[in-house]
């Protein structure tokens, strides 16, 4: 019974990891290639969340919604280009993330201005109920929309996962990363580039937005779910696609067995912050971060 | 989008101005917040309590006369831009802030001793000081209608009730879900009172802010096998808690919400999940009031409603607003009668009307809120002045009233109050209130 339950919760554990890893993808996906930390990528969530539902409750059909919203998250990265980053190519990496404050801020105001600010359901058609086989059987729940949210993640890190080792634009995009100057040196169109991996980071950001709506509803609360990436971030390392989904899946797991074995002898309520205490662990063994690149500077 | 358009400009510039001052004219602040996390509620109360202010001065001429202007204050459902607004807002109009709903229990805390200082009245109905419904002790601070622990008692009693009396809660077992805050923590020890007086065992689970991940307190709540669970969550907390019941096969009509988690907007995003759900209330539900006719008749008929989707008329936050707006009037009304009809009144003498309202079913029918709301008598002893609620159950559209009010248990609830309010007279070295000698 007690093993069940362990099972229980470490399944649940790494399927909400899942979810978290669907966030820390965008991010992922911003500092890989312009080595810029997007405070704003919560807010793209709730953006395109937002956008997607109020398109549907006014009658769009579902994939002309979400191509809709696909459009504008595009149109959005390429405006983020040409209004953001192009006149701060070169400036220090904390210069950019100041900039990417600022469009949070101006992304959270913009979507309630137009799509105001009440809350909306959203429903996929795939019930977030357990799987009565797998209940009646072995007593354990494990939610269908958890498995097909798992399903989903994977697809897009393996779609992500081409795009950046097999194709053209993704040997740019590394070189983009590795060094701005020397990219443009070799004629690479740094402003295509990262007006293509903020349109991509868009998309990432509309896929972890429709999930985590179904989950919790669409409102202003998913720009919170930047929180939960974090420490995945931390532990799975800014630079790796990988490290996002395996960094998720432990961040998940355990914050979880934390939450319900150690949580009922400190009061409770301790994932939120035990997962940066996992994290920070993982810090210690390698600070880079579990698929991280090691940075050698020369002195 | 224009009203969106506005109260952005306004947010950004930090204040609006409503309207040009007036000789006869009876100011009261509205702080509230529209944009964040917590708009859906702060927009709804706001809208309900200035659509109240314009059905008076559209079909009454204000009050006596005196027509109700306002201003409103973006405060983020913050502390610091709570105290702000209160600041900018306590001098405007011709008598200074009539009184303050600072619609946080964070700013009420903050405001408690400006309020007192500066003899405005802080109003808070249903959150903030429990224990400020000891009235000896807090004169310009007025939890009205209901307080946590009251309702707390009441819950019980409706546990009771759907179990065949209080005295079958022996042996059962209850789960308190709660916000991981002050506000949250609040019903811990009147809950452990109460399950050892009627002999049932209560569970406290924390879900950290903002509650958006929830699966392991269910997990939890599953191997515990409670009766009952309480949920006492805010914002994106209550419908994530209704989902994850769904995911371990819950039934939601044993989980019964605090009012802060009782509308539409935390069922809404639950989707079907949220179906069966039962939530307290103070304020009933639905456009099918007298209150609500009028405001649609003299208010939205003339195409000066406050709200842009008028689909959110009757919605419990919006129901919540009309009810701020009758006890914020009906308190200036009763301190006309004592210090001058048709005259503006101080912040100073509306604490003298609050004191003294007394809303009976009588007044109940003249204001069309009969059932809409509980009568109301407040006294210097008791800031409270109702402390009952009813039941509601979201049937996967609305919200179906399932109770008539139900009393609180004032014989655990006033004890715990007079002690608490004794404790921070002492910490405060603040005199009561010999309430036999106020007039």
């Amino acid at each position: 019974m007690e093993l069940i339950f362990f099972i229980e919760v470490l399944a649940g554990g790494l399927l909400a990891g899942v979810m978290y890893a669907l966030v820390a993808l965008g991010f992922v996906l911003i500092y890989k290639a312009s080595g810029v930390f997007n405070f704003a990528q919560g807010s793209m969530v709730f953006f395109a969340a937002l956008t997607f539902v109020s398109l549907t409750e006014r009658g769009w059909n579902f994939w002309l919604a979400l191509a809709a919203t696909l459009a504008v998250m595009v149109l959005l990265g390429v405006a983020t280009e040409r209004v953001v980053l192009r006149p701060l190519v070169n400036q220090a990496p904390i210069t950019l993330f100041m900039a990417t404050i600022g469009l949070a801020f101006v992304l959270e105001g913009l979507s309630q201005l137009l799509w105001g600010s009440q809350p909306h359901g959203l429903e996929l058609g795939i019930p977030d109920v357990p799987m009565e086989w797998l209940s009646r059987k072995w007593n354990v729940n494990i939610s269908q929309f958890d498995l097909f949210a798992a399903f989903v993640a994977g697809a897009l890190v393996a779609v992500l996962a081409l795009l950046f080792q097999k194709t053209r634009i993704g040997r740019a995009l590394r070189a983009v990363a590795d060094d701005h100057q020397a990219a443009l040196a070799v004629g690479i169109p740094l402003q295509h580039i990262w007006a293509i991996v903020w349109a991509v980071a868009g998309f990432v950001a509309l896929v972890a937005g429709v999930m985590w709506g179904v989950r919790n509803g669409v409102q202003y609360a998913l720009t919170f779910v930047a929180l939960k990436a974090l420490p995945v971030l931390i532990l799975g390392g800014f630079e790796s696609i990988l490290g996002a989904i395996i960094g998720g899946l432990i961040i998940g797991a355990g914050e979880k067995l934390a939450e319900v074995y150690l949580g009922p002898y400190v009061g409770g309520g301790i994932e939120s912050w035990f997962a940066y205490v996992i994290a920070l662990l993982f810090l210690l063994v390698r600070p880079e971060g579990l698929f991280g690149e090691k940075h050698i500077d020369r002195v | 989008m224009k009203t969106a358009l506005a109260v952005a400009l306004a947010a950004a510039a930090g204040f609006s101005t409503q309207a040009p001052a007036q000789a006869k004219e009876q100011f009261v602040p509205v702080n509230s917040y529209w944009v964040g996390p917590y708009a859906p509620g702060g927009s709804g109360i706001a809208a309900g309590m200035i659509d109240y202010f314009k059905l008076l001065n559209a079909r009454d001429r204000g009050i006596n006369g005196v027509r109700i202007t306002w201003e409103k204050c973006e405060t983020e459902y913050r502390n610091d831009r709570g105290v702000e607004c209160y600041e900018r807002s306590k001098n405007k109009g011709p008598t200074g802030a009539t009184l303050i709903h600072p619609l946080s229990t964070g700013i009420t805390y903050s405001l408690i001793e400006k309020g007192t200082t500066d003899k405005i009245p802080i109003v808070s109905i249903g959150y903030g000081r429990t224990d400020a419904s000891d009235g000896r002790v807090f004169p310009y601070v007025f939890p009205l209608m209901t307080n946590y622990w009251s309702q707390n008692t009441a819950k019980i009693k409706f546990i009771g009730m759907k179990e065949g009396g209080m005295d079958r809660l022996k042996g059962k077992k209850i789960v308190n879900l709660y916000h991981d805050s002050a506000y949250g923590k609040e019903t811990i020890p009147i809950l452990e009172t109460q399950a050892k007086m009627y002999g049932f065992t209560v569970t406290h689970i924390a879900v950290p802010h903002p509650g958006n991940e929830q699966q392991a307190q269910w997990l939890q709540i599953r191997q515990v096998r409670p009766d009952w669970v309480i949920l006492r969550g805010w914002g994106v907390m209550n419908p994530t808690a209704l989902k994850a019941a769904a995911k371990i096969g819950f039934p939601r009509d044993h989980i019964i919400g605090v009012w802060w988690s009782g509308a539409e907007e935390d069922v809404i995003p639950a989707g079907e999940a949220a179906k069966g759900y039962i939530a307290a209330g103070f304020n009933a539900p639905g456009a099918d009031h007298v209150v609500i006719r009028e405001i649609q008749k003299h208010v939205y008929a003339k195409g000066q409603g406050e709200l842009e989707d008028k689909s959110r008329l009757g919605t419990i936050y919006y129901n919540r607003g009309v009810l701020w707006g009758i006890l914020t009037t009906e308190a200036v009304r009763k301190a006309q009668e004592r210090f001058g009809k048709g005259k503006p009144m101080t912040g100073e003498q509306v604490r003298w009307g609050l004191e003294n309202l007394n809303i009976d079913d009588k007044r109940l029918k003249e204001l069309g809120a009969v059932g809409f709301m509980q009568p109301l008598k407040v006294s210097c002893m008791d800031h409270e002045g109702g402390g009952a609620v009813k039941f509601q159950q979201w049937d996967g559209g609305q919200w179906k009233v399932l109770t008539d009010w139900i009393a609180s248990d004032q014989s655990i609830v006033r004890p715990m109050i007079e002690a608490s309010a004794a404790q921070y007279a002492q910490e405060k070295g603040i005199a009561r209130r010999d309430c036999s000698t106020e007039k």
